[in-house]
């Protein structure tokens, strides 16, 4: 193939000067200038391919919605913790997970409203609140917290998580998160 | 080549020093570039030869986009409606990207038919031109087969019902059709291994012969060289020629430029179509293939029982084989279109055919009032499909978690206490199972209720191995229990 275009005059027979091609310089700079102008192009086109690409990255799509609670009333006379179930909506990309989460309301220290993940801290079993003990027991490794979630005894490194909470109309919703386990400080998992 | 070809002789040959001239050394990419600049073009660059290295440019288009488009596309009929209303909907640049990629298609269809009208109106498959003309009917089969595959890949309305169509015409070949049929679908019916196999023939096997064919039409172009103006005899060339580059490069690069200003603009401002999801069970759908299948679609109509196989097989055939066969059949030196009235008229006739045949078939759907208000309705469809938000898919996870809403209120406290004994920690909410235990899905198909009571009570030593404790419940609790993982299916 590359022999034929050696003699590019090979079919003509002589040179191809009939058509008085430009000169070196002149071809040179059109060289430059083509090459210059496909690489602007190509950098142009580009462009959407990459934002098509970064789009997961640049644009969170595993954010979890506040899931309700219920109306803040039914939490004002609040003795021990009280479990409620959510129902937490994860968007993976372009499929939806709806997963039902078990929380507990409760008090904290300071006798403020707050929400605890039911997720044990320590292997990520659930934990159940065992009313005549006034305690949170762990029933695979029989971690031990107290009613505000703090950690008691067993093998769990911290207290129970909670999570963050917010009124709207009256209505108390939590943001229910997934937290590192087996560590002792609190780590949101992305 | 050696470095004496690439060193002398010409203009513009720069002085191989520094990088260049090592890469050069390395690699001989300046020969090779000139090789591809210096092609001759006999009788001078022209605009009429400008249409091949426009199809080059789609394909790569094509491909580029293609390859995109997968990073979010599923073909599964489950999910692939989904992964293409996510792309046109929701991912930055998807729906110019999908539409660049659907436009794309009906613009290769097009500047192939110039390209091959080009070719035959200067009588270029003649002399010593024949297997450049047959690798370029074979790249015009492969062509056509991607777009009817590519097409049925977004699962919309449209797409299935037309793909439907256009493998039920597959069945009326004679004794084996109903066989091609099956293996084109992979079943009986259009379903998910149609899918996979439109998938894997749009995205693997076709473009892997149509690198190969480029590859062997290029290389043939060059063997055989450039065809040149109509006058240039077919068989031993005589005209001056003038190299490739720069004025046809030139030419060249302008069908390019339009192509790219032209699809970029469409791409932008008109999105690509999707309608909704595939329903087989939609008994009112009225198919119609894409514009360019419209011709054999309309003319598919007219044959019928026993000469179906005329029309469908043997018609299409002699056809095909003519085409191919051409640069055989029509030996003459005479290139010049007025003095070849044959061929000219052959050419009008299919040409003249083939639009009437899509005008007819417009025609008829605007003339016939049933159908053109059913047409009405499914692009009013695909319209509002288009306007709404984009919806996720539920997860298989999610709907059997879903199902659990039920209706035995001994279950539902069996539910509470699965919940409350943490076993969906191992066995997963629903009972669907995890990496840490297995599923329960089911698991009253496996032992009946007392069995299953016992098993609690007392693991055996593979299931305590695995970390499954005791179950200890008032009999009340465990008979709700057991009636929750009786509920799971």
């Amino acid at each position: 193939m590359s022999g034929r275009a050696e003699n590019s005059g090979g079919i003509s027979g002589e040179k191809s000067s009939s058509y008085g091609p430009p000169s070196g310089k002149r071809r040179s700079f059109l060289g430059a200038l083509l090459t210059l102008g496909s690489f602007c192009v190509a950098a142009l086109l580009s462009v959407p391919l990459i934002r098509f690409t970064l789009f997961p990255i640049l644009r969170r799509t595993t954010e979890l919605e506040p899931s309700p609670l219920g109306p803040l009333t039914d939490f004002t006379s609040l003795t021990e913790p009280l479990s409620k179930t959510i129902q937490v909506e994860q968007v993976d990309g372009w499929r939806k997970a709806v997963s039902e989460k078990t929380v507990y309301v409760t008090k904290d220290g300071h006798g403020q409203l707050c929400a605890l993940s039911s997720i044990c801290p320590h292997l990520g079993c659930t934990v159940p609140w065992v009313s005549a003990k006034k305690e949170f027991v762990c029933p695979c490794h029989g971690a031990v917290f107290a009613p505000d979630g703090s950690r008691v005894s067993g093998p769990a490194l911290r207290g129970m998580d909670s999570l963050a909470t917010t009124t709207t109309d009256g209505q108390l919703l939590v943001r229910f998160q997934y937290f590192r386990q087996l560590v002792s400080d609190k780590e949101v998992m992305d | 080549m050696n470095s004496t070809d690439r060193n002398e002789n010409g203009p513009s040959r720069i002085p191989q020093t520094g990088f260049r001239g090592w890469l050069d050394r390395r690699t001989g990419l300046d020969g090779l570039l000139r090789t591809a600049l210096d092609e001759p073009v006999p009788g001078g660059a022209r605009f009429a030869y400008i249409f091949g290295s426009g199809l080059l440019f789609i394909f790569l288009s094509q491909v580029i986009t293609g390859v995109f488009l997968a990073l979010y596309y599923v073909p599964s009929a489950d999910h692939a409606h989904t992964t293409v209303a996510y792309i046109s909907k929701v991912v930055t640049a998807g729906s110019f990207l999908r539409s660049l990629h659907s436009y794309g298609a009906s613009a290769m269809v097009i500047v192939l038919l110039l390209h091959l009208s080009q070719t035959y109106i200067y009588g270029a498959y003649k002399g010593r031109r024949e297997l450049l003309w047959i690798s370029g009917c074979a790249l015009f089969g492969l062509v056509m087969a991607m777009a009817f595959t590519g097409y049925l890949l977004p699962w919309d309305q449209r797409a299935y019902f037309a793909t439907a169509v256009g493998t039920n015409a597959i069945g009326e070949v004679p004794f084996i059709g109903g066989m091609l049929t099956r293996l084109v679908r992979g079943g009986t019916e259009m379903g998910t291994l149609t899918i996979s196999r439109f998938f894997v023939a749009h995205v693997f096997l076709i473009p892997a012969c149509i690198f190969a064919l480029v590859a062997s039409h290029i290389f043939l172009f060059r063997s055989a060289g450039a065809a040149g103006p109509i006058t240039e005899n077919p068989y031993k060339p005589t005209a001056k020629s003038e190299p490739f580059y720069p004025r046809q490069v030139l030419m060249d690069l302008s069908l390019t430029a339009l192509l790219l200003v032209g699809l970029g603009m469409l791409a932008f401002f008109i999105a690509a179509p999707l309608g909704p999801a595939a329903d087989p069970a939609n008994a009112q759908y009225v198919p119609r293939p894409d514009w360019y299948y419209l011709p054999i679609f309309q003319w598919l109509k007219y044959w019928h029982g026993a000469a179906s196989a005329i029309g469908v097989l043997v018609i299409p055939t002699i056809l095909a084989l003519a085409v191919i066969a051409l640069p055989f059949l029509d030996r003459s030196i005479e290139r010049r279109p007025w003095k070849r009235p044959g061929a000219m008229g052959a050419f009008a006739f299919i040409m003249f055919g083939l639009v009437g045949l899509g005008l007819r078939s417009e025609y008829q759907d605007h003339h016939d009032p049933a159908v053109a208000q059913q047409l009405g309705r499914q692009k009013a469809e695909e319209d509002e499909y288009m306007r709404k938000p984009f919806e996720p898919d539920l997860s298989a996870a999610s709907l059997a978690a879903a199902n659990v809403n039920l209706a035995d209120p001994l279950a539902a406290k069996g539910k509470t206490i699965f919940e409350a004994q943490s076993c969906n920690a191992c066995h997963g909410d629903g009972g669907i199972g995890t990496a840490a235990a297995p599923a329960l899905v089911a698991i009253s198909a496996k032992f009946p209720s007392d069995q299953l009571t016992n098993l609690l009570q007392h693991p055996t030593a593979k299931m305590t191995a695995g970390a499954m404790p005791a179950v200890d419940l008032p009999t009340g609790d465990m008979k709700a229990l057991i009636a929750y993982l009786e509920s799971l299916k």
